[in-house]
């Protein structure tokens, strides 16, 4: 492992964004590995913006510098450019394709960027990485397991500390045993996502 | 669950307030006391959680926990509890504090008996609150000493500590944590609990009744005590010198700024000494005297007020060290605004040691992207409230509003804020409207709020019969903290069942003469009560009562009934866009034709836009299991 990983998890209230910060935490920990998530909580409760960060091993703020970051997990691709100040040349952002519109667009005529044109500005800064992880959380049972299928994606770049495997075992023991296929299947699907991507 | 089951000696990763909440187990705590409020409300939760769940597992709960009626009440219930010898907790957000501070200011006098640790959760950046104060200075202002962790780790061990200490001054203790140390996980280890005492016992002692006789002879105890908390500060664990680099240089820090200092040495690479104060009122003097001394340069970060700064200044002043220059706030580096990052501290640092900064420029995103601002949820009941009254209303309406989702009644399309300060504060100011302008005012609050803060102001309507419309939102919880129950709930914060008071029924016995109680999902039934209540001359009170769409939509998932869920019929659709131009329900949106939508993902099925469409165009499409 790199002396230092700095992980931003991102997107929209509702997603799962700071469960899924939190289990990459847990997992540190289950394997010593040292840890800080820093996490927004109150009026983004739903519809807001949701940044965690994430930052392993020998570091002391909880925050991350400009252009610091090694990766940005993000279930919205807008989202996903927003932390453009966080990304250098070798950051690989790993984004949901599926937009969120804000219903500030509906209400005040903000207007929401071509997709295309979103990820083209991230592939002028970084390593861009997208999948559908929406549809994948469907073909795994559940739409709610998109934070998972991301965390999947995410155990795919073999950079994170610790076994994958470890990872899925504290996703899975951290929700009712009910979910441990479902969970098992969108980490899968969002791991396989990625490797397929990385052949080509 | 973890944080009640895991073995001494694991580590396991806690949220800042969970740690300061496991900590106060650890210490054996008696009684734990709250009002909820970002970004302290995960502490007061993390003691609900375990009661419950001690509960269900058929174990006794050791201590008391509740979320009292505001934040003054807390400090009251838990005060009794240290005078009865017992161990206590009170936590808070910042702003609660001024709420709590009449008690707080004279309990110092008094100091306790059994340890009370009063937690502080201050919020830089006005992440969740109406400002930025700087809760150290209480610490200063009513002489408590504080203590101030950086990370979850160090928050549970100042929480374990500050009982201690707190018992043995006879002195609550303050722990003050801001947003970036509440809401950071980090790994803690866990170690054994004390076991807490249950009941105590209140002896009488007449320097507990503070007549002025007595307030003389107890201030000159409290100024001892705080001699000989200067004593504990000077020996504490929790101010230490990091590195031996016997360089020139010396930062001085607390908190979360002590992380992003350390950050920025290592990013510029410069070799420094790191004064790093924990137990920070009072300041140990001795300590900060050699410091100062050992340094020519010495650069103090700390967020919103220079505190230590001011006091490093005097201390240096009278121990007459003239060759330390003291950089921060007001050598114009560091500002009073806002939370601190490690880019400014690098930024700063850079400036002052003439170092260049390593940071890359600032990346300016090329594309405009939309705002994401938080929004009432499709469904929540004070859409309807809003939208009912807006329709039936006069264009000049005055809208006073308070603290809650409801304040998001500010964006537009319904723009129904136009003036908030603090808690309870819209019936205060609508009082005061009503007399100074012959503007028609209708007021807005929440029902947590209403038993919080606003029932004086309703008293002083009724008496001086102030011609304003104060309504009550009744969602039935605390919903923007997380759903916390109040004293309208007919449980209680340990689960148990809880006498339920109902807002109307208070309301009249507080001599309102004219109140209304309706269903905002009626959208009619509701503008006629508002139109009544406007017409009314004198005080009177809407009380529009629906539960928080969350907490219908968890009750529904529960009875495994079915959800609702409407869209638009196209042929019927005369695009005339009231359910978005007026109403503003963020599931509805514009395709790319600016035909209108519903996002059936967001809609929360509660059918409202069907009495909003004119033309009868939203209809229910089918049922989904939730």
């Amino acid at each position: 492992m790199k002396e230092k990983l700095n992980i931003i998890v991102t997107g929209v209230g509702g997603q799962g964004v700071i469960t899924a910060a939190t289990l990459l935490g847990k997992t540190a920990v289950a394997s010593n590995v040292n840890v800080l998530v820093s996490e927004v909580h109150g009026m983004a409760q739903r519809g807001g913006v949701v940044d965690c960060t994430v930052r392993m091993g020998n570091v002391h703020s909880p925050l991350l510098t400009r252009g610091s970051a090694d990766v940005i997990l993000s279930s919205e691709p807008v989202e996903a450019l927003r932390q453009l100040d966080k990304v250098n040349d070798e950051t690989v952002v790993i984004t949901d394709v599926n937009p969120v519109i804000p219903s500030t667009v509906a209400v005040t005529g903000e207007k929401y960027p071509k997709i295309e044109e979103v990820f083209k500005e991230l592939k002028k800064h970084c390593k861009l990485v997208t999948l559908d992880a929406h549809a994948l959380a469907e073909q795994a049972g559940s739409v709610l397991t998109k934070n998972v299928v991301l965390l999947g994606a995410l155990s795919a770049l073999d950079i994170l500390p610790f076994p994958k495997d470890l990872l899925l075992d504290t996703i899975i023991k951290s929700f009712p045993e009910k979910y441990a296929s479902v969970n098992k299947k969108a980490f899968e699907l969002g791991r396989e996502a990625v490797l397929s991507q990385r052949e080509v | 669950m973890e944080i009640v089951e895991a073995k001494t000696g694991k580590k396991i990763l806690l949220l800042g307030n969970e740690a300061i909440t496991r900590g106060a187990l650890e210490a054996g705590v008696d009684f734990a006391t709250t009002y909820p409020g970002t970004p302290s409300s995960e502490i007061a939760d993390t003691f609900s959680a375990v009661a419950k769940y001690l509960k269900k597992e058929g174990k006794d709960v050791p201590f008391y926990f509740e979320y009292s009626t505001n934040e003054k009440v807390a400090l009251e219930v838990a005060a009794a509890a240290s005078f009865s010898g017992l161990r206590a907790l009170t936590c808070m957000k910042h702003v609660g504090l001024n709420v709590a501070s009449d008690a707080f200011m004279t309990y110092m006098y008094v100091g306790c008996k059994g340890g009370h640790v009063i937690v502080t959760a201050d919020d830089p950046s006005c992440h969740s609150s109406q400002n930025e104060q700087d809760n150290r200075y209480y610490a200063l202002f009513g002489s408590a000493p504080m203590l101030e962790p950086s990370t979850p780790q160090e928050a549970k061990d100042m929480t374990v500590k500050a009982f201690d200490l707190s018992e043995k001054l006879k002195l609550p203790f303050l722990l003050r944590t801001t947003t970036r140390v509440s809401h950071v996980r980090g790994p803690v280890k866990i170690k054994d609990s004390r076991k807490p005492k249950g009941k105590g016992f209140f002896e009488k002692d007449p320097m507990l009744v503070t007549i002025p006789e007595v307030a003389r002879k107890r201030h000159p105890v409290l100024i001892k005590k705080m001699e000989d908390a200067l004593k504990l500060s000077e020996n504490s664990e929790f101010n230490i010198v990091i590195g031996k680099s016997d360089s020139e240089i010396g930062v001085v820090a607390s908190g979360v700024s002590v992380l992003h200092a350390l950050e920025a040495l290592d990013i510029l690479g410069l070799e420094a000494d790191v004064l790093k104060l924990g137990f920070t009122n009072p300041l140990p003097k001795e300590m900060c005297k050699n410091f100062l001394r050992k340094h020519k340069t010495v650069v103090v970060v700390e967020e919103l007020e220079p505190i230590i700064e001011n006091q490093l200044k005097e201390i240096a002043f009278d121990a007459g060290i003239n060759d330390v220059k003291i950089y921060g706030k007001t050598s114009g580096h560091f500002s009073r605004l806002y939370e601190y990052n490690p880019d400014i501290v690098v930024e700063q640092f850079a400036k002052i040691f003439n170092l260049k900064n390593p940071l890359p420029d600032t990346k300016e995103n090329p594309l405009s992207l939309p705002s994401r601002p938080p929004v009432m949820c499709p469904g929540c009941p004070h859409r309807a409230s809003y939208y009912a009254m807006k329709k039936v209303v006069p264009k000049d309406v005055v809208y006073p509003t308070d603290i809650g989702c409801y304040t998001l009644g500010k964006a537009p399309p319904l723009e129904v804020a136009d003036v908030l300060l603090c808690m309870g504060s819209n019936a205060g100011i609508a009082n005061g409207l009503s007399k100074a302008t012959d503007q028609k005012i209708i007021s807005f609050m929440g029902d947590s709020t209403f038993f919080h803060a606003a029932l004086p102001a309703i008293v002083d309507a009724v008496h001086h019969n102030h011609d304003c419309v104060i309504t009550v939102l009744d969602n039935r919880t605390t919903a923007m903290t997380g759903h916390q129950p109040h004293p309208g709930t007919s449980f209680d914060g340990m689960g148990n069942p809880a006498k339920a008071l109902l807002v109307e029924d208070v309301v009249r016995g507080l001599g309102v003469e004219h109140v209304e109680v309706v269903d905002p999902k009626n959208l009619k039934e509701t503008s006629e009560a508002f139109k009544r209540a406007l017409e009314f001359k004198g005080p009177s009170v809407v009380v529009s009562k629906s539960p928080c769409i969350l907490l219908e939509l968890r009750d529904k998932k529960e009875r495994g009934e079915p959800l609702d869920i409407y869209q638009i019929d196209q042929d019927a659709c005369k695009r005339c866009n009231i359910c978005i131009s007026r109403f503003g329900c963020p599931a509805f949106y514009f395709a790319e034709d600016k035909s209108v939508h519903i996002n059936e993902e967001l809609c929360n099925g509660c059918g409202v836009c069907v009495q909003v469409c004119p033309f009868n165009a939203i209809k229910k499409v089918k049922e989904v299991t939730l």
